[in-house]
């Protein structure tokens, strides 16, 4: 599917901005700028990856702050314990290296996205949105009664993670990271959804039964592609745990899920490079507001319904449109 | 034994606030197909207008019409101003508008009575309590939130069974389109049942308000748990939604109460009681976990998905 020369350039000058944001904040000296829009790349990077199962298989998931809490507790108690020298279990001390704790999130995010999955997958629709919901309400409640890792007051880090034996602390090695990263999971999820798996996700949300009837069963690729969304909202919240240094339950809350949809849908959905114009957006939106009044919220509600109401498509659709 | 009924008897207080909430949620969902997350908003601004009046007027009947006639009009004007819009739009545009709608009342709160959180106290003639068995007192506005409880249902179940209104709210449920064919006015019936739904969470978040902090973002915890009674009861099912009403609100008070005391047996008591709190928290997820592991469309739900 040839992309409509407008939303692609408007896509490359994106990511070339996203490149230059470190030279321009130097230059500008603005510095806090590098860190505020890593956190954007962040929740771009979990929005990306709520796009393939929500955009794709029309699997709505309100329940993403649980794998995003999970990727970022791990990080968070393997680098405490790390520099207690704590044990941690069977003698080891966690770790600070990146290359360890980065995977270690992806995997236990990935695995309770296979506990989920197996069981809400069965459903579909609204039910298939609240079971999501109580099951991110369980990693919640499970956080909160961490008392020896903060609890409902949260964990602050010692220091970024190193990567590779680099140290992160420097905002502009670690924005380059995190857009790497984001770049890369891009490239890889493009691929997925050009791919036949891409195609048997795609067509199990347009016709399940006509699947069915070619033999192809969709319940495992389904499986597979939420496992793959949530270990990749591990990643993000590794990344975000290294980015605040501080990790607390309201990762886990159900409005931190309402977030990453928010951000699907305002980018534009099923269209992955959407979410990230969704997340700058957002960012955007409640810097401005913020500045002009200490009760935004007030503004951006109203902001987000009138979105739903006439602004299908989200921003990225309605540049796919215009250059239709 | 006294204080296993009093727990039974919390918890059955409890649910009926729950019943209240997910009465009015299952029944909008079940006949427009709209899924509302403001619906705990609604909780609030009832909890809210209603503990104001109350503080002002010193009449706790007053201040419950007040909750239940604000929540109502709340209700309609969202109704009216955005629902209505988005019945054909998909679920995903209706959770990101009453999303938006959420951040609206939470920070509206906010904005006319402060961060600081109100209290309610209870009114004088229903704050002793009652001996229930010899020796057992219990608090008389518990009892009073039972009653309620009960009587609204009752009354919720005659319109909806007994009445012409009713038959439309079914039919609407069953077919809209063949409904709307037999020149019934569907818009007119979608506002009256949303604020009907929004009322019964206006007078929810008053009864509630004594036993809560009122305060920006109450709304949407019970909001939550009113989610998880309608998937367990199934969703569009007022029969399910009573009965799994009264069974997440038994099983959340027991849960709270026991747990610790038995994590005790196992753990020092320091653990005992954090593991236990948060098991308690988890249970009735687990609960729904287990009951749509079995049954997906929950227990009594039918056609709808």
């Amino acid at each position: 599917m040839p992309k409509p020369p407008r939303a692609r350039f408007a896509t490359v000058m994106l990511l070339l901005l996203l490149a230059l944001i470190p030279p321009l904040a130097v230059l500008t000296e603005n510095p806090f700028l590098v860190t505020m829009f890593s956190r954007a790349l962040i929740f771009a990077l979990a929005a990306v990856a709520l796009d393939l199962v929500m955009g794709y298989g029309r699997m709505v998931s309100f329940g993403h702050a649980a794998f995003f809490a999970l990727g970022a507790y791990t990080v968070g108690i393997l680098s405490t314990h790390a520099m207690q020298d704590l044990p941690l279990a069977f003698g080891w001390t966690g770790s600070n290296e990146a290359l360890l704790a980065w995977p270690l999130a992806m995997l236990i995010s990935g695995l309770y996205a296979l506990l989920v999955g197996l069981i809400s997958l069965r459903t579909s629709g609204v039910y298939f949105i609240m079971i999501t919901l109580a099951f991110a309400q369980l990693i919640y409640f499970i956080v909160i009664s961490l008392s020896q890792y903060g609890g409902q007051d949260g964990l602050a880090l010692w220091g970024r993670n190193t990567l590779a034996g680099v140290a992160l602390e420097d905002p502009i090695s670690f924005y380059y990271a995190c857009f790497g990263l984001l770049l890369a999971v891009l490239y890889l999820l493009r691929r997925l959804v050009g791919s036949r798996f891409g195609r048997v996700i795609e067509a199990s949300r347009q016709n399940d039964v006509r699947l069915r009837a070619l033999g192809i069963d969709p319940f495992r690729y389904r499986l597979t592609a939420f496992v793959i969304s949530g270990a990749l909202t591990g990643l993000a919240g590794a990344l975000l745990a290294n980015n605040s240094e501080f990790v607390d339950p309201t990762l886990a809350s159900w409005m931190q899920s309402g977030n990453f949809l928010v951000i699907v849908l305002l980018g534009g959905i099923g269209s992955l490079i959407g979410p990230v114009y969704g997340a700058l957006a957002l960012l955007l939106m409640e810097e401005l507001l913020i500045a002009l009044t200490e009760h935004w919220q007030i503004i951006l509600g109203p902001l987000l319904i009138l979105v739903a109401l006439f602004f299908r498509g989200g921003i990225y659709g309605a540049l796919r449109r215009s250059s239709g | 034994m006294q204080l296993f009924l009093e727990q039974v008897l919390n918890g059955l207080q409890f649910g009926m606030t729950l019943l209240l909430m997910a009465s009015g949620l299952t029944l909008v969902f079940g006949i427009m197909s709209l899924i509302n997350l403001a619906h705990g908003s609604l909780f609030m601004v009832g909890a809210y207008v209603g503990a104001t009046i109350v503080a002002r007027s010193d009449s706790f009947l007053l201040g419950a019409l007040g909750g239940m006639a604000a929540a109502a009009v709340a209700g309609m004007l969202i109704e009216l101003l955005v629902m209505r819009r988005l019945y054909r739009h998909d679920h995903l545009d209706q959770v990101l508008a009453t999303f938006g709608l959420i951040l609206f009342f939470n920070e509206l709160v906010r904005l006319v009575w402060g961060r600081q959180p109100l209290g309610m106290d209870l009114p004088a003639w229903l704050a002793g309590s009652v001996e229930i068995l010899a020796g057992v007192p219990y608090p008389q506005f518990r009892l009073a939130v039972i009653a309620v409880g009960l009587l609204v249902i009752g009354l919720l179940y005659l319109l909806i069974m007994r009445t012409r209104l009713g038959m439309r709210i079914r039919a609407g449920a069953a077919d809209r389109e063949t409904i709307g064919a037999l020149g019934i006015n569907i818009r007119l019936l979608y506002t009256i049942v949303f604020s009907l739904g929004a009322c019964l969470a206006g007078l929810a978040g008053v009864m509630a308000a004594p036993f809560l902090a009122v305060e920006s973002g109450m709304g949407e915890n019970i909001l939550i748990l009113t989610f998880v009674v309608i998937v367990i009861g199934g969703i569009g099912s007022i029969k399910g939604a009573v009965v799994s009403a009264l069974l997440i609100g038994v099983a959340d008070t027991l849960g709270r109460a026991y747990l610790p005391v038995l994590a005790r047996l196992w753990l020092d008591p320091a653990s005992a009681s954090n593991l236990g709190a948060a098991l308690a928290s988890m249970l009735i997820y687990l609960l729904m976990a287990i009951v749509l592991a079995v049954r997906p469309q929950g227990l009594f739900g039918s056609y709808h998905a």
